[in-house]
């Protein structure tokens, strides 16, 4: 349309291309009254377009080749108000925690009632020792659960879960397992996730002394300082951590922002439950790798040229704080 | 049409909220202490005398509504502590105020440890602080931090028998067991364990126990209704009390989203033979026997106060003759008077246990109350002849001022979708 009246108004055409323009402006012009009386049903016609196009996105979520959900539908903004009351529903203590809906492969539904019937007609059962299994690692802030996808296989046989308080995120993280579990058949059992406020209730999921590993990938760094208390580690939740973790259990820490990371390895060096672990055991220990590898924001920060700062810690006993305070 | 939506539940928040009438009888029975609003009314019972309340710390006085008092375990000390902030220590013979500590977050709960050594505070931010009571002037001003629930409030503090734990209860249905350690100034890190079962905001902890079991067990009172008891060490569910339903108020009308009467509040007597236990909608106390070898809680009797007499508070002394209860509210809306205090007592509690069948607990009447009218005058104030109706609105007043404190906001997802678009950023300051 406007090129047409740029071409009229530079005018160095024959006036027979003059004439062909003018027409098709006419032409435009009518369109454009048209338009006018039709503007209701034009709009209709968009929203049909696009709740044509919402309807076909629905369809390909999932990417045709390898069945895995495409992460471009599933963005959400990076914060979420840790503070607020939940509206999705918490299990009351862990012992309500259904394991059967996160991980069918060791928590049958069919056969946890009678336990000493061991026949099972399914191939895929596991013989009903392995269903004492208890969760032993946890990804508080899972994101999109790269580092929960890696260690399922370094670690076939511990269950994990992946905490994240977003819902499209989380929603993200169970299609893509679920589409790994399909993919290949046997492997990624042993990984779950789900949507929750784990600031607020880890007790509620997790008895004392239950886990093994606790991962903070790249939590928010709330920079202003009154919010420094929605940081995901801080002084007085480090308490429940430390409670949930079992004696020799290790918690990992990993941030690309300076500012939190002397944040983290302060609240962990200060907290006489914790004792930073040794260089040899942060060298070997092939968790430590993924940490900046496998996640999602760890390979965005390589891209980058970014720097990481990695705080590794380890739960220690009561008593021995209390000795090593007596000789200070 | 969508502020109607946002504004309801918050538009009640103007002018001060509406804060219950608190109670706390010295463990022998010495003195008493009754709270409304910023006021601090004490008897003195041995001297059968009104106590005028000195401060020479140089502190403040309370100038907002006091929402937690208690004794101390051997009677010595008496903590004081509220919305302004304040946190207030006397000593109770002569009645003289120690220390002031000024909090940083408005005071939700306070306790004293059993040796008396220490006062621990708990503030709306799920933050527990504590400070000393004896050394120098500068450390008893001070408090240091001791433990966090995450940013929930803290309705109950609670020191364990033994000493070895401090017991605190969050609107989260939590139930945190810490252990105290040596030296507190360094903060509690040691979670003993969760007690989790409540399915509501948990109101009330108290501790009882007998000869037999002096590490005694745990009874907390919850929103939902009920009234369990828990063994701390382990923090697992020993018995559950529906007292809402044994009581009788179970049919929850179906005018609003089916609400539970709460437990208001718990208090047991030294021997551990009986519980009485406030309840919302009920005129009067469930008395309930806790069977700590079989690990049993059962309701006892019902106690009806007759009349509109909703009970805010409770507490017994060691010697558990009786039971000093108290109903009132301050910065009451719709009232003449603003806030208004009325206290009852209960007697013959003493045979309660054994056997149950030939024992009657008796209200006592006003005169025949030790102190008398003296006492109700002084503790009930001036006040204090409000009519059957007045009652029923400062129960129904603190009703609504608990839930709207204490409750989860269930919000549907249009309502949420239009507290978004309400961001705090874009409010307009007023």
């Amino acid at each position: 349309m406007s090129l047409v009246y740029n071409r009229v108004d530079h005018g160095r055409e024959n006036i027979q291309t003059l004439i062909f323009y003018l027409n098709n402006a006419l032409f435009f012009v009518c369109n454009f009254i048209l338009q006018d009386f039709t503007t209701l049903h034009y709009d209709l016609l968009i929203s049909k377009l696009l709740t044509m196009s919402e309807n076909k996105k629905v369809k390909t979520k999932a990417n045709n080749s390898n069945g895995l959900p495409r992460k471009r539908f599933y963005r959400a903004r990076a914060h979420s108000n840790p503070l607020s009351d939940s509206h999705f529903p918490v299990p009351i203590a862990p012992s309500q925690v259904d394991y059967s809906i996160h991980y069918p492969y060791y928590y049958h539904p069919d056969t946890t009632i009678d336990d000493n019937e061991v026949t099972s007609n399914d191939s895929t059962l596991i013989p009903c020792k392995t269903r004492s299994k208890k969760i032993q690692f946890a990804d508080i802030g899972c994101g999109f659960g790269g580092l929960l996808i890696s260690l399922s296989t370094l670690f076939p046989e511990t269950l994990m879960i992946g905490m994240e308080i977003r819902d499209k995120v989380t929603e993200y993280v169970k299609e893509r397992i679920l589409a790994l579990r399909e993919a290949n058949p046997g492997q990624y059992q042993n990984a779950s996730v789900v949507r929750t406020n784990s600031m607020k209730y880890i007790p509620n999921y997790f008895e004392k002394g239950q886990l093994s590993k606790m991962f903070f990938l790249f939590p928010d760094p709330h920079f202003k300082e009154k919010n420094h208390r929605r940081r995901v580690i801080s002084p007085h939740l480090l308490d429940e951590y430390a409670y949930t973790l079992e004696v020799g259990g290790i918690i990992y820490t990993i941030t690309d922002v300076e500012e939190l990371g002397e944040w983290m390895k302060d609240c962990l060096e200060d907290h006489p439950l914790f004792e930073a672990i040794s260089e040899e055991e942060f060298a070997t220990d092939p968790v430590v790798k993924l940490l900046s590898s496998a996640t999602e924001e760890g390979q965005k920060v390589a891209r980058n040229g970014g720097q990481t700062f990695t705080a590794v810690y380890r739960r220690i006993s009561p008593i021995e704080t209390e000795l090593g305070i007596h000789e200070v | 049409m969508e502020e109607t939506l946002i504004e309801e539940g918050e538009s009640n928040r103007e002018g001060g909220e509406v804060s219950p009438a608190l109670i706390a009888v010295h463990p022998l029975e010495k003195s008493l202490a009754v709270s409304i609003g910023s006021e601090l009314r004490v008897f003195d019972l041995i001297e059968d005398c009104s106590i005028s309340l000195v401060d020479d710390s140089g502190g403040p006085l309370h100038s907002d509504s006091i929402r937690a008092i208690c004794f101390g375990a051997n009677g010595k000390l008496f903590a004081s502590a509220g919305d302004d902030k304040l946190v207030k220590v006397w000593t109770t013979n002569p009645w003289r105020c120690i220390s002031t500590v000024i909090a940083e977050k408005r005071v939700s709960a306070v306790a004293i440890s059993h040796d008396g050594l220490f006062v621990s505070f708990a503030d709306k931010f799920g933050v527990v602080w504590v400070t000393g009571t004896d050394g120098d002037h500068e450390a008893k001003e001070k408090a240091s931090p001791l433990f966090g629930h995450y940013c929930s409030i803290i309705t109950s503090l609670e020191f364990s028998p033994d000493g070895r734990f401090i017991v605190s209860a969050d609107r989260d249905f939590k139930i945190r067991v810490t252990v105290f350690p040596k030296n507190p100034f360094s903060g509690a890190h040691e979670i003993q364990s969760f007690c989790l079962g409540h399915t509501e905001f948990v109101s009330c902890l108290s501790f009882v126990c007998t000869q037999e079991h002096p590490q005694g067990f745990l009874l907390s009172g919850s929103g939902d209704s009920t009234v369990r008891l828990w063994d701390v060490r382990s923090g697992s569910l020993l018995d559950t009390c529906e007292v809402g339903s044994e009581a009788g108020l179970s049919e929850c009308d179906g005018k609003e989203e089916n609400v539970c009467p709460a437990i208001t509040d718990i208090c047991t007597s030294a021997d551990g033979s009986i519980v009485a236990v406030g309840i919302q909608s009920l005129h009067g106390v469930v008395l309930l026997s806790c069977d700590l070898s079989a690990r049993t809680l059962s309701v006892i009797k019902l106690v009806s106060m007759g009349g509109t007499f909703v009970p805010t508070s409770l507490d017994m002394s060691s010697s558990a003759e009786r039971l000093w209860m108290v109903t009132g509210a301050s910065n009451l809306p719709a009232l003449d008077c603003p806030s208004f205090t009325r206290l009852r007592v209960i007697s013959g509690l003493k045979k309660c246990g054994s056997d149950s069948s030939d024992y009657e607990p008796a209200v006592v009447e006003d005169n025949e109350i030790p102190g008398g009218m003296k006492l109700i005058e002084k503790l009930q104030g001036s006040g204090s002849n409000a009519k059957e109706e007045d009652l029923l609105a400062v129960a129904e007043a603190v009703k609504a001022a608990m839930r709207n404190q204490l409750i989860k906001r269930q919000y549907s997802v249009e309502k949420r979708e239009l507290r978004k678009k309400r961001r705090n950023d874009r409010k307009i300051k007023i």
